[in-house]
């Protein structure tokens, strides 16, 4: 049956994130053939210029809440914004990331409308009633396949089931051959009275991309030995695009902070690439990392546990290694024949 | 005063292997439970916030009699009452839905009238982060979630700071809350009544002491039974969500070990990942 899917099209920096398109590739599917793709974008100036992106990309109606009370985040405007698309469109499901704001906002929308919400979602079977979300328990160590109960449909009050999804796991949405594109428009709203005051906002990332959405991960652990001990690291992290990540061991140790930490009580990932190196690979640790694509770890300990889920393991000093591997990766990604 | 109301789990120790039965559930066996990671740092702000400003602590749990273990323990660390929702028998609580959960845990909180809510980021267990909100929106409560740290600031005092802007809403106190957002630090603030969630970073919890332990067995335990909520509440509390599978993580096949120097083992690397991964 042919559903009415609404996307929370988050941007950061005035920017779409990637995680925006990766949604709307899931409603795209959970919609049906003849359904429908609705995308509410929220912001204030900038955000609209990023409407285009979705309306070429399968979202047959954008709606842009453009207001200074979307500057900077309070949950409630967001909210205000994101209800008023519910109520406009109606939809059977929402979908969003479930990045810091999606998890901060879905479960608000979700009680508010009476709604289920399956949050950390990694991959998604079936289209309309019959869909099935995968998630993952213990940060990884089980799977669990998830989907909203026939019963509660059939007493629902008409709010829509409410889809976070895990970012770097489930394809974008690609732009629609054939020129097919959705309409944009202004989506009206009221701003409630704000209860959030935001004072600051102190970038701590440097602008770095996010863990979470990166394709490739460089972490570091006890074995770096100091905060300076991440400095190879972050070059060969350079040479691969890729995001500097810890364990908790180095967070502990205060090599870096706990924003980098992953693992069952940090962040979970799963890049393309995760490169570990000087992590022994305690049950923690590998919770937030073991479903990366390509596992590779550098530690002088042939017993490092680490060793179990690696797909090339390197038995050497992590300080001789990894500048030895960045200068190689260098010198081959800049070779045309590469 | 600050009477503050703590959201508590308990989970599998982060140490235990999980052990997916060929029925697709999980062997609980001999496995060691603790309080969740984050409620545990909930538990030590709210004991510190006390400290600071007097009131009590209770900690609410959903869960089976064995649940109990991690409400002792809270109280021995120093809260002053335990409230559990009994899900044995109750085929809607065990049957785990964020949504059911949370409309129990928030009939809880009414009548208690919290001055803040205390919850941790998410239960290392299933992951959601999703109950604790839930909870804010159905007792129509301000949050910030992910709190890094946390001060409790009269109006003036808060004005003073800085933190209240002109135009912001006006309350007696306001909680003051540094939050993580993916890795950087937002500072906001929002009038009490609220609801805060714990992130990693925002205090080290403190063990329970002998005396602790001992004071907590005299402590009051009540125990609620949601079907005394009455049967209009429980259709409406009905699980939205229904698990259909359960299944253990494909396994990794075995890797490679790359032999030679420092340099050989870092050329044979780049050629593996050119191939493997698309780089660049
Ligand atoms: C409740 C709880 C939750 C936890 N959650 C997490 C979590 O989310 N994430 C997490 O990571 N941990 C977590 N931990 C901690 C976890 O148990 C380990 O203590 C931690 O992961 C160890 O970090 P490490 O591997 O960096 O340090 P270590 O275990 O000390 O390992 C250091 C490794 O570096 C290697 N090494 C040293 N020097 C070099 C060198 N020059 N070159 C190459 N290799 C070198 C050593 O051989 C060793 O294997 C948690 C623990 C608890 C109790």
């Amino acid at each position: 049956m042919a559903k009415t899917i609404l996307v929370f099209a988050e941007c950061r920096d005035g920017k779409l994130r990637r995680v925006a398109l990766e949604a709307l590739g899931a409603a795209r599917l959970l919609a049906g053939g003849d359904g429908e793709v609705h995308a509410v974008l929220a912001g204030s100036g900038a955000v609209s210029g990023e409407a285009d992106a979705l309306a070429v990309r399968g979202a047959d109606v954008v709606h842009v809440a453009d207001d200074s009370a979307l500057q900077s985040y309070a949950p409630e405007a967001y909210l205000a914004a994101i209800g008023a698309a519910i109520d406009a469109v109606q939809p059977d499901a929402l979908l969003l990331g479930h990045t810091a704001a999606g998890r901060d906002l879905a479960p608000r929308l979700a009680a508010k409308y009476n709604a289920g919400h399956i949050a950390d979602v990694t991959a998604i079977d079936g289209a309309g009633d019959d869909a099935v979300f995968t998630r993952p328990l213990y940060a990884g160590k089980a799977l669990e396949r998830r989907s909203f109960a026939a019963a509660a449909a059939a007493a629902n009050t008409g709010g829509p089931s409410v889809i976070t999804i895990r970012p770097n796991n489930l394809p974008p949405a690609e732009a629609i051959d054939g020129g097919r594109q959705g309409t944009v428009q202004p989506l009206p709203f009221t701003v409630p009275a704000l209860y959030t005051a935001v004072r600051s906002l102190v970038r701590r990332t440097g602008g770095q991309l996010d863990l979470a959405e990166a394709d490739v991960v460089v972490s570091g652990g006890r074995g770096v030995r100091s905060a300076a001990g991440f400095e190879p690291l972050q070059a060969l992290a350079g040479v691969l695009g890729g995001a500097i990540g810890a364990s908790r061991g180095a967070c502990d140790a205060g090599y870096c902070g706990y924003a980098l930490q992953i693992g069952q009580t940090g962040k979970v990932v799963t890049p393309q690439l995760y490169i570990a190196c000087g992590i022994s690979g305690a049950i923690q640790h590998l919770a937030g990392m073991s479903q990366s694509r390509v596992i590779v770890a550098i530690n002088k300990d042939p017993d490092a546990p680490i060793f179990g889920v690696a797909d090339y393991g390197v038995v050497g000093d992590l300080f001789e290694v990894v500048p030895l591997l960045t200068a190689e990766l260098q010198r081959t990604l800049a070779s045309p024949e590469a | 005063m600050l009477n503050i109301a703590v959201l508590l789990k308990q989970t599998f120790d982060t140490e235990e292997k999980i052990v997916v039965t060929p029925d697709g559930s999980i062997s609980s066996g001999e496995a060691k439970l603790v309080i969740n990671p984050y409620d545990e740092y909930a538990l030590e702000e709210a004991l510190r916030q006390r400290e600071l400003h007097g009131g009590k602590v209770y900690v609410i749990t959903s869960g089976p009699e064995k649940a109990e273990e991690a409400l002792r323990t809270a109280l021995a660390m120093g809260a002053d009452e335990a409230v559990r929702l009994e899900s044995e028998g109750s085929t809607l609580l065990a049957g785990g839905d964020s949504h059911t959960i949370a409309a129990a845990l928030a009939e809880i909180l009414r009548p208690l009238a919290p001055d803040l809510v205390l919850a941790g980021l998410f239960a290392v267990d299933s992951g959601s982060g999703s109950v604790a909100l839930q909870v804010a929106e159905r007792l129509s409560l301000p949050h910030a979630s992910a709190a890094v740290k946390l001060d409790i600031a009269g109006a003036e005092g808060a004005a003073a700071s800085g933190a209240i802007p002109a135009g912001a809403k006006t309350a007696e106190r306001f909680a003051i809350v540094e939050r993580d957002v993916e890795g950087d630090t937002e500072t906001v603030a929002i009038p009490l009544p609220a609801l805060v969630t714990a992130q990693q970073g925002l205090n080290e919890p403190r063990y329970p002491s002998l005396p602790g332990i001992m004071k907590a067995k005299k402590k009051p335990l009540v125990r609620v039974n949601p079907a005394d909520f009455g049967n209009e509440w429980l259709t409406a509390a009905a699980a939205r969500t229904v698990r259909t599978a359960l299944f253990p993580p494909e396994p990794r096949a075995a890797g490679k070990r790359l032999p030679g120097s420092p340099a050989e083992q870092a050329a044979a690397l780049t050629q593996l990942l050119q191939t493997a991964v698309k780089l660049g």
